[in-house]
């Protein structure tokens, strides 16, 4: 298969000014910036790459940079430094705001948090929808009506509805416009930020399948953002799991969840409520989380919580190695490997290959 | 149940009066929860479990009418208190946590302020030992460098402090019921499972009764001993946590567990519940109100619902699911 979105060494960096003194702030404005502002490192050097067709999760808890990622990905903000190529064409050159009257914007687009909320609340469904269609599509008149009512009842949305205003519909409805809205365009990669948080079960079941189905039918690929593992293990081809700006672990859905390999994973899995796991040992995050701002380049982002922490994570910041089809950002993943547990301590097995890997593949 | 309930609520019915019409918001909601126990009350957004709670405290909206029933707390009918006598019950022996913490406390207040404010009136505490007490209660619920955090405030802290803080401010009082609505919604998973970990602890050490408000029956069935799942403000059915999910009798609760993704193998295996809540306005709602939804409907659920009962697995419907059924 060939990667439809190819990440590469991708960073994005916000400076925080509010940090500095008084005195260092006015300095700073008269020499003209040659103080060093501090830096929240949001997205730290991320690479992955989606394939055609696949749904891929990205998993983390609030705050670790999920968001920024996507929002960088999307080409909605610049990013600081890396690589982003949807397939031939390297998106990180463009700035955003000339990016959204590119013909490639058509390519990448995005399912927001809460319909509710990221639709205009003064965009009747219909006009939600054509938006996109009029602005990148350049329909008009009877051809983008024909569009609209297309899309709108590929997504089950009831064709009376069109003319209705998002208060006026109910949150299963709100999100079929939001998911309209996005697939519209016909996109290569479809992106959903927690598209069925703000839903009830019985409406959730309802959106994950229209979205299984929308994928067999258009081919899109999906980056699918969330913090329900339990969405994303029934949804996901593979998962990638980001804790304070990195990437600390990914591989096939399945095996990731079964057998979680770094420390926050195995915390994130051990956290997922089980209405029979009673039994299930209590594994919690305790501490608190390091701050992203500037953060030491030597430590393990983890360590501040980490249970399983020593010297080594102090002194050396873990890079993501390879596993087989995994990735794990940790000293010690291979105590936990499945056919390690048996044979503790025993690390030079073949699969195991030492040297870092820069790239996801 | 022999012990004497903590809470016993009998045939709760409230309307809210809108622009639109009358909403039936609940109607004869009935259940008991017994001192030192765990309730879960489950339902979809709109199924009335928050305004059972808010009914419960006498925090009801303006706009909204008890118009029959009976909540019994130690003697003390819930319902017809006077405001004086409820405003000492309330943070004092049944305290509330509620959904959204951070537009739940006092923006313009520092946390620690807020947490000696019900340490003195409720509490029995001096006002000048108040603020130490305050800082012990933040260390109590986790809080790192808690005489830092007590002046700080909620925009300073994360969605999890907030909610740590609020577990603080109900639980200052060590009271005997602890109701809440949601403590976890929009927190990460890991801060979700401390948080959990942190009111069950609470509890079992004060010996509190606990009611769960949540629409994640997942995370009810893993920490509540007794389930009460609600549909369109009724009641539908209510037993232990175990025998409901082995066997559900109730066609809804069924559907719930089924729609749950917990408990599903693949998407496929996921079946969705047809059909959504009646509106709550219409005067020619049925008995049941699930019956217009219901895959088992049957003539005779056009006769009022069975009697409520408070045996221990409760199930408000004519033609249940076998007892047999797996």
């Amino acid at each position: 298969m060939t990667a439809l979105l190819d990440v590469v060494e991708f960073s994005k960096l916000f400076p925080v000014s509010g940090t500095l003194g008084l005195w260092a702030s006015l300095r700073r404005r008269v020499t003209g910036g040659a103080e060093k502002l501090p830096k929240v490192h949001a997205v730290d050097d991320v690479s992955f790459f989606i394939n055609k067709g696949e749904t891929v999760g990205l998993v983390g808890e609030s705050g670790c940079g999920k968001s920024t990622l996507v929002r960088a990905l999307t080409r909605l903000i610049d990013a600081s430094d890396g690589s982003v190529k949807l397939g031939t064409r390297e998106l990180s050159l463009t700035p955003a705001r000339e990016f959204a009257r590119d013909p490639d914007r058509a390519r990448i687009q995005m399912v927001f948090q809460d319909a509710g909320e990221s639709v205009n609340p003064r965009f009747t469904a219909f006009d939600a929808i054509a938006d996109p269609l009029r602005r990148l599509r350049k329909l008009r008149g009877g051809a983008l009506t024909k569009k609209v009512e297309a899309v709108a009842s590929q997504c089950g949305l009831p064709l009376q509805l069109l003319y209705r205003f998002p208060h006026q519909l109910s949150g299963g409805q709100r999100a079929r416009v939001g998911i309209a809205r996005a697939i519209a365009v016909e996109p290569d990669l479809l992106v959903l930020d927690e598209p069925t948080a703000a839903l009830d079960v019985s409406v959730q079941v309802v959106i994950l399948q229209l979205l299984q189905q929308l994928k067999k039918e258009i081919g899109m690929s999906y980056l699918f953002v969330s913090h329900d593992l339990s969405v994303v293990r029934l949804i996901c081809d593979r998962v990638l799991v980001m804790y304070l700006g990195k990437i600390v672990e990914s591989g096939p859905a399945a095996e990731v969840f079964e057998h979680p390999l770094h420390p926050y994973t195995q915390t994130l899995v051990a956290a997922v409520p089980r209405a029979d796991g009673n039994g299930k040992e209590r594994l919690r995050l305790t501490g608190e989380p390091m701050s992203p701002i500037d953060p030491d380049p030597n430590v393990c982002r983890f360590y501040s919580r980490c249970s399983r922490r020593t010297e080594t994570c102090e002194t050396a910041m873990p890079a993501l190695r390879r596993f087989g089809d995994r990735q794990v950002a940790c000293h010690f993943a291979e105590d936990f490997l499945p056919q390690h547990k048996s044979e503790h301590g025993q690390k030079d097995k073949p699969q195991a290959e030492k040297q870092p890997v820069g790239k996801t593949g | 149940m022999n012990v004497a309930p903590a809470l016993s609520v009998e045939g709760l019915s409230v309307e809210f009066r809108t622009r639109s019409g009358i909403v039936r918001a609940l109607d004869n909601v009935s259940f008991a929860i017994a001192k030192g126990e765990t309730m879960a009350l489950v339902g979809e957004s709109g199924s009335g479990k928050s305004v059972t709670a808010y009914a419960v405290l006498g925090i009801l909206d303006p706009a909204a009418r008890v118009t029959g029933g009976k909540a019994m707390f130690g003697g003390l009918d819930l319902l017809s208190a006077k405001p004086g006598q409820l405003a000492d019950v309330r943070g004092r022996e049944i305290a509330m946590i509620f959904q959204n913490p951070r537009t739940a406390l006092n923006p313009i207040r520092p946390v620690g302020r807020q947490i000696a404010d019900v340490l003195i009136r409720h509490g029995n505490v001096p006002g000048r030992e108040a603020p130490a007490q305050a800082i012990e209660m933040l260390r109590a619920v986790g809080i790192t460098d808690p005489a830092r955090r007590a002046k700080a405030y909620p925009f300073e802290m994360s969605g999890g402090m907030c909610q740590r803080v609020m577990i603080a401010i109900a639980l200052a009082a060590k009271p005997s019921l602890l109701i809440a609505d949601e403590p976890t919604t929009g927190l990460d998973v890991t801060t979700q499972a401390v948080i959990m970990d942190l009111i069950s602890d609470l509890a079992s050490e004060l010996g509190m009764a606990t009611i769960f408000i949540t629409h994640d029956l997942a995370l009810a069935g893993q920490r509540a001993a007794r389930i009460v799942v609600m549909h369109a403000g009724h009641v539908v059915e209510s037993a232990p946590t175990r025998e409901l999910f082995a066997r559900p009798r109730h066609p809804y609760t069924a559907e719930l567990i089924a729609a749950t993704p917990d408990s599903a193998a693949s998407l496929d295996d996921l079946a969705s519940i047809p059909g959504s809540l009646p509106d709550l306005r219409r005067t020619d709602l049925p008995p049941c109100r699930y019956s217009e939804r219901c895959p088992r409907k049957l003539d005779a659920c056009g006769r009022p619902l069975p009697q409520t009962d408070t045996s221990a697995h409760h199930v408000a419907c004519w033609n249940p699911l076998p007892m047999s059924a797996s």
